[in-house]
């Protein structure tokens, strides 16, 4: 298993705290007070996080953690893309509150020797849950910084013995109409659909996770089950799962059914790859007025660069 | 034109101190979206990402003040209530006041003045280069609003220029169309509105034309000058 090294920031990519300053006490003085306002309401004098209560107990610190400072658990479950329950992003931190979540079995089949259905409790006890603190970015050019709780994916592939021939792995998350009344507009190919290669799904970063904050997964963050992989935009990570199945061919994912030219399987974190829509050299921190420069790979270049070697990713997006 | 039957003598032909106090009103009830972005950041209470919603509040009333701008005449040719164009102007400028302020958001707040980048911006993303056309295209009718340049242009060529407003209303939803990710029910629903103004303006354009052709056919020397003008 490869050691965790802490990214190597380069100095000009972290603004200067005065700098910062200085910029928020210009805004405050300048003549358009209102937007100044708005400015100062970006929530950097808060708290860094309003810790929830330990449901799971005291945690091992992970070495893939990062110690950048935490997005603010109340930003963390109020800012969420999960279009089951609405295409605002406000909108699911109420919509998705009668998600019911037992029972709840995830079912691992396809190219496996012994295709399973496991119980979400059996789930939780299944490895010992680590604290992960991952960046995470999200295609629309802002990241967040939160702690997940979770086990590594690779525990849970294991319990059915992959074929040789299962070369990817396709996650399915729940589509209820009846608990998801927003997946009545065809907004994307229902049920969501996301894709890992093999040793992308094996890799230790990637974790399945089942809370954040040291609690259970809200729902609307993907209760109670959900993909992390934090090299990757944030939509690779399937919500509330209910299907992993190991194929031969690289699956068609939701997103790249909704816009082939748009977004690709491996959807990689790259500066250097522009989405149409967003330039992605740069992005916004939430809680940072300033924008910061995006790092390769969402600054795990060193872990999972290796994976890609010798593939063209302007190509391979 | 006359003011429909149902509609008091009152409201159908104000005085003018009436008016006055209707455009007040109207004046003050624009700024309400502004208070209201306002105040919610105030309280903090636009969510996580602040310069987002700000951006988008802006933008949204942006294009709710141009639809509202291009409903003025047809709702006055509706009703009958002339005096409905006197604020005609109040509420174009409004447009680009939240025009205006939507694009400063962009190039302060979003941007922090990195020119290299909103250059790159504006050229490459397609719904950035929308909003910057749709906001340059508002700037000449802003700037020939007052009298004093109706005058100086003639009233012809004024209007003719300030018709670009309807091509400023279809980038404008063009611009919104290409921003959303996937669900495009907000700008279809703008898009809607849009075409049912565009498609009364071309439908009273062909009634008044048909008109003027009928009077003309009724003189045959006028027509038969016309049709060989054509
Ligand atoms: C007549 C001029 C304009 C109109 C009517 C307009 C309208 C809009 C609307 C309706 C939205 C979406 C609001 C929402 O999602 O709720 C928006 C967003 C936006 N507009 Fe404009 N806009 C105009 C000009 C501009 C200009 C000049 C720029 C910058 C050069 C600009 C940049 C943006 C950006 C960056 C967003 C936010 C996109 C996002 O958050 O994903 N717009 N605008």
């Amino acid at each position: 298993m490869p050691r965790y090294t802490p990214p190597s920031h380069a100095a000009s990519e972290i603004t200067p705290r005065a700098l910062f300053d200085s910029r928020r006490a210009f805004i405050r003085s300048a003549g358009l007070g209102s937007i100044a306002l708005a400015a100062g309401a970006l929530g950097l004098g808060r708290a860094a996080s309003a810790l929830a209560a330990q449901k799971f107990g005291a945690l091992e610190r992970s070495p893939f953690s990062t110690d950048e400072k935490q997005t603010p658990y109340k930003d963390v479950t109020n800012y969420n893309n999960f279009y089951e329950f609405g295409t605002d992003k406000r909108e699911p931190a109420q919509s998705a509150q009668s998600l019911r979540l037992r029972p709840w079995t995830v079912t691992l089949d396809g190219l496996v020797a012994r295709p399973r259905t496991l119980d979400i409790d059996s789930i939780l006890r299944l490895a010992p849950l680590e604290e992960r603190i991952y960046r995470m970015r999200c295609v629309e050019g802002w990241s967040m910084v939160v702690p997940w709780l979770g086990i590594p994916l690779a525990a849970l592939l294991k319990q059915v013995e992959p074929l040789g021939s299962a070369r990817y792995v396709e996650f399915q998350s729940l589509h209820d109409p009846a608990q998801m009344p927003a997946t009545r507009l065809r907004v994307l190919d229902w049920p969501y659909t996301e894709g890992l290669r093999l040793d992308e799904a094996m890799h230790p970063l990637t974790i399945m996770a089942l809370g954040l904050y040291g609690e259970e997964l809200p729902r609307q963050n993907g209760a109670p089950l959900r993909l992390v992989v934090p090299w990757k935009y944030g939509y690779k990570g399937a919500k509330s799962i209910v299907r992993i199945r190991f194929v031969e061919r690289e699956p068609a994912t939701s997103w790249m059914r909704a816009g082939p030219s748009e977004y690709g399987f491996y959807s990689n974190v790259n500066p250097g790859v522009d989405h149409p829509r967003w330039s992605q050299a740069t992005e916004r921190r939430l809680g940072e007025f300033l924008k910061r420069k995006t790092l390769m790979f969402n600054g795990y270049a060193e872990q999972v660069g290796q994976l890609y070697a010798g593939m063209d990713l302007r190509r391979n997006f | 034109m006359a003011a429909a039957a149902w509609i008091p003598r009152r409201i159908a032909a104000p005085g003018a101190g009436m008016l006055t106090a209707v455009k007040c009103l109207v004046f003050a009830a624009c700024l309400l979206p502004l208070a209201d972005l306002l105040w919610a950041a105030w309280r903090d209470d636009l969510g996580a990402n602040p310069i987002e919603a700000i951006t988008r509040g802006l933008g949204t009333w942006t294009l709710n003040f141009l639809l509202i701008t291009l409903s003025v005449t047809p709702l006055r040719k509706l009703s009958g209530l002339d005096w409905l164009v006197r604020l005609r102007r109040m509420l174009g400028l409004y447009a680009f006041f939240y025009a205006s302020l939507h694009l400063l958001t962009y190039l302060w707040l979003d941007q922090f003045f990195d020119w290299a980048a909103i250059v790159k911006d504006i050229a490459k993303r397609p719904f950035v280069t929308a909003g910057f056309l749709a906001w340059l295209m508002l700037v000449p009718l802003a700037a020939t609003s007052t009298q004093a340049m109706m005058r100086r242009l003639g009233g012809r060529r004024w209007q003719r220029l300030h018709r670009s407003v309807y091509a400023i209303g279809v980038v404008a939803v063009l611009h919104y169309w290409w921003l959303v990710k996937k669900d495009v029910t907000l700008p279809f629903t703008y898009a809607l509105i849009l075409g049912a103004l565009l498609a009364w303006r071309a439908v009273r354009r062909q009634d008044r034309g048909g008109r003027a052709n009928a009077a003309l056919v009724r003189t045959p020397g006028v027509a038969m000058a016309k049709s060989g003008a054509e």
